[in-house]
């Protein structure tokens, strides 16, 4: 994440400003080469190394919460530049101030626990 | 080693990043960030105020590892693989951000502006780290995972619901861009 610059909050800006391929490509090239992955686990019915065959749940269908918390998600990601990957590697390259972001994400995150049974899902 | 010292481009890094979700499927594992978070509020007590944090946590102990690698990663990379931190941004985005305030974008990984001793003192300052990472952390439970979750593991697995989440993403992230950065950093 640190190498290919997606840990910073410029990089960021850039995608949602729409005046970079960077972003786009990265997720892009994961994605096309996770669908052929996916698809050749489950072909070939693939077994992880607990023996187990990786089974993929399939999520809840709902689009409330989605959108509703993906939108939150997204005005906090162009906030503070950051998801919850990179906010890690960013602690460890020094940039201290982060904590400050990880603990709101804590507290977002407990927020969520209590106030789950009221939210529309 | 040359390769290794410079930024590396989206190609190297998507294909990569495939990879590290592969490996994690195939160790029984699934790829997502963001349960971290609801792990360490597990961790810390959050049992005691909602259901959502009783769980055997024990079981996350291998994505907990993960954030510590990131951390790893982060001084790895800062301290032998990062000669110089400056960003090749494109320069529309730099005379935007220029006009927005921002005096020297991409010099840094973060703008010293919001992340700067200054701002971290500042109560604005302060409102804006805490309810950015707020936003991350509460949306990211809400729409059941981040970035490495749904537009990464999701959208591989081809689930509609990854990309209802990934379209939210992006009408958040484009409204805070366009339309509410500017007005709180001139604010």
């Amino acid at each position: 994440m640190s190498k290919a610059e997606i840990i910073s909050w410029f990089r960021i800006q850039e995608m949602f400003r729409f005046e970079s391929f960077h972003m786009y490509g990265i997720i892009g090239s994961a994605v096309i080469l996770g669908v052929l992955i996916v698809q050749i686990i489950r072909r070939s019915q693939l077994s992880s190394t607990e023996g187990r065959p990786i089974i993929f749940s399939p999520k809840k269908k709902s689009i409330t919460r989605y959108l509703a918390g993906g939108t939150i998600f997204g005005l906090g990601w162009a906030l503070s530049g950051v998801c919850p990957g990179p906010m890690f590697v960013l602690v460890g390259h020094g940039y201290f101030s982060i904590l400050l972001v990880i603990a709101g994400a804590l507290l977002g995150t407990l927020a969520y626990g209590m106030l789950r049974s009221r939210l529309p899902h | 080693m040359e390769f290794l010292m410079q930024p590396w481009p989206w190609y190297v890094a998507g294909p990569i990043i495939a990879l590290v979700m592969f490996l994690l499927l195939f160790f029984g594992k699934n790829f997502g960030m963001s349960s971290n978070l609801r792990t360490m509020c597990t961790i810390a007590g959050g049992g005691k105020v909602s259901d959502f944090f009783r769980f055997d946590w024990r079981g996350q102990r291998w994505n907990l590892t993960f954030v510590v690698g990131a951390v790893i990663g982060g001084v790895i990379a800062a301290k032998f693989l990062t000669p110089d931190p400056t960003i090749d941004l494109n320069p529309e985005t730099v005379k935007a951000l220029k006009g927005l305030g921002i005096q020297d974008p991409g010099a840094q990984y973060l703008p010293p502006e919001l992340f700067g001793s200054e701002a971290v003192f500042s109560l604005k300052g302060l409102l804006i780290l805490l309810g950015g990472g707020f936003m991350v952390g509460f949306g990211a439970r809400y729409a059941g995972g981040c970035t490495s979750g749904h537009a990464i593991s999701g959208l591989s697995d081809l689930q509609v619901p990854s990309l209802i989440a990934v379209i939210g993403f992006f009408a958040g992230g484009l409204f805070m861009s366009w339309v509410l950065l500017p007005l709180i950093l001139q604010a």
